[in-house]
């Protein structure tokens, strides 16, 4: 036991680098906790980034879920204002189709109004001119505040936020043991996957923000929390086709929500119950990709012609009712379990459900619970305080876009303000890494030093390298030359380059077809053909 | 399994595999740094400004729109039209004063013509000259061409309209503005082969600038009422007279067959291949061996073949070079196929002339290496380019062939 020191004590520790992990730690450290928070891989590299990307306004559960609903139009109204470098205020349509009939649409919109979401039926001649590539079949639009949120920044902000206020953060370390005394959860024990080696770590409170793998984490407590994994697979075409998201107005279904988020759009989801064994590799079927394509064309017609990029699935961290054990009502909603009151496990607590648009309520409710069982009484402020990179407008809302270059431009619609913060004094700095997404070698050196980036795929969750239409082909070399720089070793770097390629191409595969599997032709040419890369393991 | 059998998006940007070729052929890139270059300003480029307009970058404008980028493409994206479709939609700079008279070839040739001695003496004044360059930031190394007294449609309709219905066949003329306000000859030279090969040469009912100006200077309305005007005028003599439409210059010729019907939705599909290029008809009526030609002797004449942008991108170079082969006294080098950096009114413009005389540094090299007796190329603002940087004549081909042939003795053996 090593409590007397003091670099391994915190007050709490957090388990999981996902957003509502990222958004507790961020609130934790906001009201002077000292906090650990331990992923096991990277950030948002779970269900948080694998989603939408959709800032809901709340509108798709008005009817199913008032309470939710409710939630999120809150949550949306603050992530405006404080994550405005990680939000695009697009606004929504929720579009009626002749098979879909107009019946649902009052529903919705009376439900819509009682959970305080603006709700305009709007005439479809209006919808085509706000949103030209909707299906001119539309017999019935709403309006909505819908927009886009992009996981990773928002997540990342969470982070630096948290550091800012002296947040201790472990990326790729593993809980792989809670430590007990007394029946007392007192700390953890945590493998780093770099080193091989195991840590042990203490805090009065650990909480348990695993997502999915929450299950898990809380079974090493020798507690039960009933989750029902449920995948769902998304789409992401080349480009966008809308700038307005559209949904279908009916009861929720398959394939009904189209998003623009950054340089794509993204068309989802479907949704199945797996097993746990299934959550650490998920794969997109055929049957999956056949049921996006064809509902999306429904919503907007010229997906059927657009070039599909990638395809992935995540699992949303769905959870029962404790007083539910079959499973058969399962809730969106936000769960907060304190194991001490419900399982007797003292110094340790559960928050998962809830979504993505209410990761910062949920760290709200995890960050009360905290203060309460230490004893602090400081009040939340995440809802009024910006986050990182959201703390001055950006130059580009300011007007001021006609003197920056496309790559400065590109850099400040990512990092806000911390922009500033990348180097771009020369040519070499401001040459490009990513020519697709407008990356420079500044953004990657700065993303190296100081964003945690560890290997290519977290350093494509920080700058978007490697997410445009070639798919690494260009960038992926460049950006491993300049990780092999960076951490002094070429040949770690040589494994990255190849894990990085894989890593893309599994999320290419499910779609290979047309222009994608000349790309990937093109690819495998430039790396195995020119690189010699087949020849190098 | 639905595997999106027809996915070809607009202008068929995201059938860019990044294989950047097209930078590799860019006239622009490897002179002026500040160009992002064909990948960059176009299938790249246009996923960023999907996302926002402001991802624009105004230096598109270094775009001399020479189409040599969609010549290289292998997956047939259409990158220039991308940049200038961009350019029109996004860019915030209004076309100025210089663009605006740069643009109007026709309206500004017609109003020149009329006073040409006092706008030919005017224009190579040093006093104008440094206003041109100062205040209207044309440079001051450029040279106007100089306007003609008499338009080339006034001395037709004088001279040679008359006896046009005396042949077997016909073909409708279409001169462009430099003929008609700049160089007449050429005109003299086109009817003058044309009937020697037995075909009347008429005009259109109305012909309008064919508008290249005004698109890269960013002014489509104008543009594409020219090019409705021009469809018009086109479709009465290719559907009613069965007349196809011919002219001298590539820039013409390439803008009503290629760029009319995506750049300024004019449809042109049922005239389209009735829309001829001058030596491409002239290689095509030898070629069927229907006529007769009576060549003068004279002595051999060296001459170097420079292949313009539109030409290489409509594929057709190779009907010039053999046009001038088939003339007895020619001694042909084609030149090695590079952008000789004019653009249009591109070069024209003083911010662009370092670009400009930098890219075509490399060819005026390659023709006083040559050091022909004159160069020949079909497009009239290569030939200023050429004229203005080197010390060498330009002729067009059809000029060429019209010179070396016995006009009335050919007539004779094709009545």
């Amino acid at each position: 036991m090593s409590l007397d020191n003091r670099r391994d004590e915190f007050d709490v520790i957090i388990v999981g680098g996902g957003a509502t992990g990222a958004g507790t730690a961020r609130d934790c450290a906001l009201r002077g906790l000292r906090v650990l928070l331990v992923e096991r891989f990277d950030f948002a590299a779970g269900a948080t980034g694998r989603n939408h990307g959709l800032l809901h306004s709340g509108a798709r559960y008005a009817v199913t879920d008032g309470e939710s609903a409710s939630e999120c139009i809150k949550e949306n109204m603050i992530l405006r204002k404080i994550a405005s470098h990680c939000v695009e205020e697009n606004d929504g349509l929720f579009i009626s189709l002749p098979e879909d009939g107009l019946e649902y649409q009052a529903k919705f919109v009376a439900a819509c109004q009682a959970a305080g979401i603006r709700a305009d039926i709007i005439d479809p001649d209006e919808a085509k001119i706000l949103e030209p590539s909707v299906n001119p079949e539309i017999i019935g639009v709403v309006r909505v505040p819908d927009g886009s949120v992009d996981p990773f920044r928002l997540t990342l902000a969470n982070v630096i936020d948290a550091k800012e206020h002296g947040a201790t953060v472990l990326v790729y370390h593993e809980v792989v043991e809670l430590i007990k005394e007394f029946g007392k959860v007192i700390g953890v024990r945590v493998a780093n996957h770099k080193t091989k080696t195991t840590h042990d770590y203490y805090a009065p409170l650990t909480v348990n923000a695993g997502g999915i793998w929450g299950h898990g984490i809380a079974a090493k407590a020798g507690v039960t929390v009933n989750m029902f994994p449920a995948k769902g697979s998304l789409l992401i075409f080349g480009h966008r086709v809308n700038n307005v998201v559209l949904n279908r107005c009916r009861k929720p279904a398959n394939a009904d929500i189209l998003v623009p988020g950054d340089t794509i759009c993204l068309i989802g989801t479907t949704s199945d119950r797996v097993g746990y064994d299934e959550v650490d590799d998920m794969r997109v079927t055929a049957e999956e990709v056949d049921i996006l394509l064809s509902e999306g064309e429904k919503l907007a017609p010229a997906l059927a012609t657009t070039r599909v990029l990638r395809a992935y699935a995540g699992v949303r961290p769905l959870v029962a009712a404790d007083n539910d054990p079959s499973g058969r009502s399962i809730s969106r909603g936000i769960v907060l379990l304190d194991h001490a009151t419900r399982d007797g496990v003292e110094g340790f607590a559960t928050i998962t459900g809830g979504k993505l648009m209410t990761y910062r309520l949920m760290a709200e409710w995890a960050t009360d619970l905290a203060c309460k069982k230490l004893g602090v009484d400081k009040k939340c402020t995440t809802m009024v305080d910006p986050l990182p990179g959201s703390r001055q407008n950006d130059d580009l809302a300011k007007g001021k876009s006609f003197l920056m270059t496309t790559e400065q431009k590109s850099s400040v619609h990512r990092h806000g303000e911390l922009a500033a913060k990348i180097p771009s004094e020369n040519i070499y700095d401001n040459s490009l890494v990513c020519e697709c997404e407008d990356v420079t070698v500044g953004e990657v050196k700065y993303a190296i030093k100081e964003l945690d980036v560890h290997n290519l795929v977290d350093l494509r969750r920080r700058t978007r390298v490697g997410m445009g239409t070639c798919q690494g082909e260009l960038c992926a070399c460049r950006a491993a030359g300049l990780l092999g720089e960076a951490h002094d070793c070429s040949q770690k770097a040589q494994k990255e380059l190849a894990n990085f390629l894989n890593e893309r191409w599994k999320g290419t595969y499910p779609i290979t077809w047309g222009e994608t599997i000349r790309e990937c032709e093109y690819t495998q040419w430039v790396y195995s053909g020119v690189c010699g890369m087949d020849k190098m393991f | 399994m639905n595997m999106q059998l027809n996915n070809i998006s607009e202008n068929n940007f995201e059938q860019c595999i990044k294989c950047t070729v097209c930078t590799v052929y860019c006239p622009v890139v490897p002179v002026n740094p500040n160009y992002p270059g064909p990948k960059q300003a176009g299938p790249d480029g246009e996923r960023l400004r999907l996302k926002r307009g402001e991802f624009f970058d105004e230096a598109l404008k270094y775009c001399l729109n020479c189409k040599r980028c969609e010549v290289a493409c292998p997956s047939n994206v259409k990158i220039g039209d991308i940049i200038q479709k961009a350019r029109i939609k996004y860019s915030a700079k209004k076309p100025s004063l210089r663009d605006i008279m740069l643009a109007n070839t026709d309206f500004v040739g017609t109003m020149a013509s009329a006073f040409s001695p006092i706008v030919n003496t005017t224009l190579g004044l040093k006093p104008v000259k440094a206003v041109l360059d100062g205040v209207l930031k044309i440079d001051k190394h450029r040279q106007f061409p100089k306007y003609s007294g008499e338009k080339f449609e006034t001395w037709f309709k004088k001279h040679a309209m008359a006896e046009q219905d005396a042949y077997k066949n016909h073909l409708s003329f279409f001169h462009g503005c430099y003929i008609n306000y700049n160089y007449p000859q050429l005109g003299k030279d086109f009817v003058n082969v044309l009937n020697a090969l037995g075909y009347g040469v008429h005009l259109l009912d109305k012909e309008k600038c064919c508008g290249v100006a005004l698109v890269s200077n960013g002014l489509i309305n104008q543009a594409r009422k020219q090019a409705v005007s021009n469809i018009e005028s086109i479709r009465k003599s290719v559907l009613e007279n069965h007349r196809p439409v011919v002219g001298a210059s590539s820039t013409c010729i390439f803008t009503m067959r290629d760029e009319y019907p995506h750049l300024l939705d004019v449809d042109n599909s049922d005239v389209r291949d009735s829309i001829d290029l001058a030596t491409r008809f002239v290689y095509r009526v030898i070629n069927s061996g229907k006529v007769k030609l009576c060549f003068k002797k004279g002595p051999k004449q060296k001459i170097a073949y420079h292949t313009p942008c539109h030409m290489e991108k409509l594929g057709w170079g190779y009907y010039s070079t053999e046009v001038l082969r088939a003339i007895p006294t020619v001694d042909l080098t084609v030149l090695e196929s590079q952008c000789c950096g004019i653009g249009g009114t591109y070069g024209f413009k003083k911010e662009n002339y370092p670009t400009s005389q930098g890219i075509g540094a490399s060819l005026f090299e390659q023709i006083s290496n040559v050091n022909p007796d004159f160069v020949s190329t079909d497009c009239e603002t290569c030939k200023w380019q050429i004229e203005m940087s080197t010390t060498y004549k330009v002729k067009h081909p059809i000029s060429v062939l019209a010179e070396a042939l016995d006009i009335e003795a050919t007539k004779k053996l094709n009545k």
